[in-house]
């Protein structure tokens, strides 16, 4: 008997936040990081017989995201992307000689270790927000990632101001907890 | 000098506590938090735990789809599901 079990219906409400979060933080483009979750979701759907319940419904799109991502890069790195990107340095004289200073390296700048770290990290986040109830979740998303603020978040989701900040110390709670659990032990 | 005026309840200091991780606590309200802190372990084991977790939120700059944003996924999806039932 299959392990975990595959509902479509509950694919953009339960996994398009980790799906995005995964995919912006490879593609670096939000237009680009939707259509690459729009593509994933109706790449799952059409191959959902073929989903045989060992991993996760989320384990399995993120399989299926991470090829659309690579194909994506295989499509931009073509021999036409390549020649548009030399094409910008050797043709643009009023830029001429601001080349080195673009290239050189900023000390502040992220190596690729802490972008990877952060990207773990983001991950751990994630799989934390997604234990907690949908609601305390939804107003959590809005208020600390989507920087809406409190006015907004209560139109939209009907509830009162004292009401969101019950929900969102709910929401600290459990998460601080739960990143104590997950990712500082 | 009335308690309630300077001396604030364990709920109230994480309800200020909270609302000072989106800069929205005011100076009176942090100084408040801040006598609370000085002898209350239980607000100060909060207060570590929730800055923590906004430290952490900043470094790993953690980005979700904005409701019209995922609106349009959704109908754009829930179409081609539709479809799919359909067939």
């Amino acid at each position: 008997m299959p392990k975990h079990k595959i509902d479509p219906n509950n694919w953009v409400k339960l996994y398009s936040d980790y799906l995005f979060n995964y995919t912006i933080t490879r593609v670096n483009d939000r237009e680009i990081a939707q259509d690459l979750i729009s593509e994933t979701f109706l790449a799952g759907l059409k191959s959902m017989k073929n989903f045989k319940g060992e991993a996760s419904e989320r384990t399995w799109l993120i399989s299926i995201l991470k090829r659309k991502i690579i194909d994506y890069y295989r499509k931009i790195n073509s021999n036409k992307g390549k020649a548009e990107v030399r094409m910008g340095y050797i043709n643009s004289e009023e830029s001429e000689g601001d080349w080195l200073e673009e290239r050189v390296s900023d000390p502040f700048d992220k190596t690729a270790e802490d972008t990877l770290v952060n990207s773990e990290l983001g991950d751990a986040i994630y799989d934390c927000i997604e234990k907690i109830p949908q609601k305390q979740a939804d107003v959590f998303k809005m208020k600390t990632i989507l920087n809406y603020d409190t006015e907004t978040i209560c139109n939209e989701l009907n509830i009162s101001a004292s009401n969101l900040w019950v929900i969102i110390h709910r929401a600290r709670t459990a998460l601080a907890d739960c990143m104590e659990d997950n990712w500082f032990n | 000098m009335k308690k309630s005026f300077l001396f604030i309840s364990c709920d109230e200091a994480q309800h200020i506590c909270d609302k000072a991780q989106y800069g929205e606590a005011s100076g009176w309200e942090r100084f408040k938090l801040n006598v609370r802190l000085i002898y209350c372990g239980i607000t100060k084991n909060y207060s570590k735990k929730n800055q923590k977790l906004t430290e952490n939120l900043e470094k790993a700059d953690v980005k979700c789809l904005k409701t019209e944003e995922r609106n349009k996924l959704e109908k754009h999806f829930n179409e081609e599901l539709a479809k799919q039932n359909q067939g």
